[in-house]
């Protein structure tokens, strides 16, 4: 026994500062959270003991996930992640693509296309509620004012004050924001593919497209996952652009990132904890199968 | 190497295990703040947590506390003022303060029922004694400090009282419509009447901002529509949100809301308020705060601006109150009771109501040391039945305040008709 602990005691202690933040502030305030969930605690007076606290396991779930105002914010989720994804795999790859074969400035375009990924989505925000002004006619200004001014008045449009639609028009400023990542990530993965593979499809007599079809896009595709999966988890994390743009009350962009921060600002703690709890089995449905497969991945 | 990754994540287990369950015992045998804190007199400082860190509130603010060092030089003033988001920054720090147990020694908050988690929380402590102490139940109109009692007990100390129902006004606008710019409206159906002929001269009839300046809008059309005192019912139970009166509200502000700006979700109360001031808009509702953003652009009443209560609405003071509280456990409650005589009393309110542009909580001070809508502003409030605002926090709690927030959010956006606008307010003060 001595001696295995001598094997396994010094790395153990090494890494038990981490295992211990990681127990605490993750692993248990996710437990808190999931308590509080359980519970109904929806005053301020439960929360100080001045009033009982029942246990009510899934109650509170079942009463949100049933409620029209919740359904509408998970609607909402749901559109903004399509838009989201669609819109930066879409224009990441094609800039990747287009900056992968010689360009002159490259390094000028890269940075032009990284570079709205260094403004925080608060202060980009501001400017795109000012773009995106919802104002048709001769009141209009930003986006709709300049598509008047370019004759395509027919575009105009309210973009997110469309009680169906607008949140995907506050996808469009990450769109904006993020392409530029998943360009640098597909473009570091054009550059990984080893010239000698490009060289010998060439001389196996593949042309431009096919040698891309067959040799290059394939091997991209661990790239496309993780940029799935990056893109997908902050799109569920929405709330400081929605925020900056909308406002919280707004009901037409809220998302259940929204509801918690309304729930939790109306001292309503237990409904708060499971928007809290659903937010992340949605993320860990999508990160899970992903984890399970790099880990399948690592072993072969 | 099988084996040590096992023991590995057994270890780790257990350490997370055993965490969870300290965090489960540690929660539930704790004492509620009780009212041990406030047994100590100390004076030496008083933090003052408040939202007030721009504009006219900033000022405000400064003339208040100009005033407090006169009256107590021995308590130090600790400005606690959090900027952002209209109050909502300094809310949400409030909210985990009180948790945490280390409250601020007083804190700003609109009297009324956006007080009621506070005090069933036990957060606050009753301050009836005070108001015996200085006199202040007869300082204050007999309406109001009616309005503040729950219980018999007190839990604030109002600083300033503004009025709700106001609608603004550019007369320009009005006369290039066609309109006498001196005229007032009997009933929202003449307005609709003015509102359309300003929507005919190609400007923005009505001028709104996001989700709660909706709100505030529609208080004051349940206001119109209703009557004071049913009006009052919505709030105690004894009007039915169902009714067939409040149907007939709701179409007047769908009415209304027709003719507003089509940005306003985006907006907030300045933007709306400086249509008018440009001549963008004809008319805009909002609180006698507005005043204070006219006066910040040099515009004279009634040359430039005029202002008359909501059609429907003469008579009636739709009010709202700032106001200041003795937290449980403030670690000076000596300093807290020399602020809150500060702010109760004649020289404060007059100072800081100069300053902020509302009118003061007392029935004597001089309307003489105000301006001319401050004036006007207090003579309806020595004489019009007072009615307490939803929007802004006298008249409901703040998680009916949301839900109705939300329903007129989603009605106004049009992702619902006026049956559902109806069943979600009914929905809203039901639970």
């Amino acid at each position: 026994m001595p001696k295995n602990i001598r094997r396994w005691g010094p790395p153990l202690l090494l890494v038990s500062p981490s295992l211990i933040l990681l127990a605490v502030f993750v692993y248990g305030l996710l437990a808190i959270n999931a308590k509080t969930a359980g519970t109904d605690n929806h005053t301020a007076a439960q929360t100080t003991g001045r009033a009982p606290v029942q246990w009510v396991w899934f109650d509170n779930f079942v009463a949100l996930l049933g409620s029209e105002s919740f359904q509408h914010s998970l609607k909402n989720l749901v559109i903004y992640t399509v838009v989201f994804l669609a819109g930066t795999m879409f224009f990441g790859f094609l800039w990747a693509f287009l900056l992968d074969r010689p360009v002159r400035f490259e390094g000028w375009f890269r940075s032009i296309y990284l570079f709205p990924m260094a403004v925080s989505f608060v202060a980009s925000g501001v400017v795109w509620r000012w773009l995106l002004n919802s104002n048709q006619g001769e009141a209009a200004s930003g986006l709709n004012r300049l598509f008047q001014n370019v004759g395509l008045g027919f575009l105009q449009n309210n973009w997110w004050n469309n009680p169906d639609w607008g949140i995907a028009a506050i996808a469009i400023p990450a769109i904006w924001q993020m392409s530029g990542y998943v360009m640098a990530l597909f473009l570091a993965g054009f550059r990984g593919i080893p010239e000698e593979l490009r060289e010998a499809a060439r001389v196996d007599g593949a042309n431009e497209w096919q040698l891309y079809r067959h040799v290059l896009f394939p091997q991209l595709s661990p790239v496309a996952l993780s940029a799935v999966i990056i893109v997908g988890h902050m799109s569920l994390k929405a709330f400081d652009l929605i925020m900056s743009i909308s406002k919280p009350a707004n009901y037409q962009t809220k998302v259940p990132a929204i509801d918690m921060y309304q729930f939790k600002l109306s001292f309503d703690y237990a409904n708060a904890a499971a928007v809290g709890v659903i937010l992340l089995v949605i993320v860990a449905i999508l990160i899970v199968p992903y984890l399970v497969h790099i880990n399948r991945a690592e072993k072969h | 190497m099988r084996t040590r990754r096992t023991i590995t994540a057994l270890v780790a287990g257990i350490a997370a295990s055993s965490l969870l369950l300290a965090a489960c015992s540690s929660n539930n045998n704790e004492e509620p703040g009780g009212t041990g804190g406030a047994q100590g007199n100390d004076a030496s400082e008083v933090e003052v947590f408040t939202w007030w860190a721009s504009g006219s509130e900033k000022l405000g603010l400064d003339a208040l506390v100009k005033v407090f060092e006169e009256q107590h030089p021995d308590t130090k003033f600790v400005n606690g003022a959090i900027a952002g988001g209209a109050g909502s920054a300094a809310k949400e720090l409030l909210q985990s303060r009180l948790q945490a147990q280390d409250p601020p020694d007083t804190f700003q908050a609109h009297a009324g029922a956006e007080l009621t988690d506070y005090i069933n929380a036990g957060q606050l402590e009753d301050v009836s004694n005070l108001y015996d102490e200085f006199g202040l139940r007869d300082a204050f109109p007999k309406d109001l400090v009616d309005r503040l009692t729950v219980d018999g007990k007190i839990y604030s100390v109002p600083s300033n009282i503004h009025r709700a129902n106001v609608v603004w006004a550019n007369p320009t606008v009005l006369k290039d419509a066609g309109l006498d710019p001196e005229a007032t409206y009997a009933t929202l159906d003449d307005w609709f009447g003015a509102l359309d002929k300003v929507k005919a001269s190609g400007k923005t009839a009505l001028s709104v901002a996001t989700t709660w300046t909706q709100v505030h809008l529609f208080e004051t059309v349940l206001l119109s529509t209703l009557g004071a005192d049913a009006y009052n019912g919505l709030w105690n139970g004894s009007t039915d949100w169902a009714g067939a009166d409040v149907t007939k509200a709701l179409e007047n502000f769908e009415k209304l809301m027709s003719y507003t700006n089509t940005d306003r979700d985006g907006l907030d109360w300045p933007d709306a308020t400086q249509q008018i001031i440009d001549g963008k808009a004809g008319f805009n509702v909002m609180g006698d705060w507005a005043e204070a953003a006219f006066q910040e652009a040099k515009k004279q009443a009634p040359a430039d601006y005029v202002y008359f209560p909501v059609p429907g609405t003469d008579g009636v003071f739709d009010f709202l109150a700032d106001s200041f509280t003795l937290p449980v456990g403030s670690k000076h409650p000596g300093g807290t009771k020399n602020w809150l005589n500060t702010i109760s009393s004649l020289d404060g309110q007059i100072a800081f109501n100069k300053a902020k542009g509302s009118i003061p909580a007392r029935k004597d001070a001089a309307p003489s040391e105000f301006g001319a809508y401050q004036q006007s502003a207090m003579e309806s409030f020595g004489q019009d039945t007072i009615v307490s605002s939803l929007a802004h926090g006298a008249a409901a709690p703040v998680a009916t305040l949301n839900a109705i927030s939300e329903a007129v959010s989603k009605f106004t956006t049009g992702a619902g008709d006026l049956a559902t606008f109806q069943s979600d307010l009914v929905a809203a003060n039901a639970g």
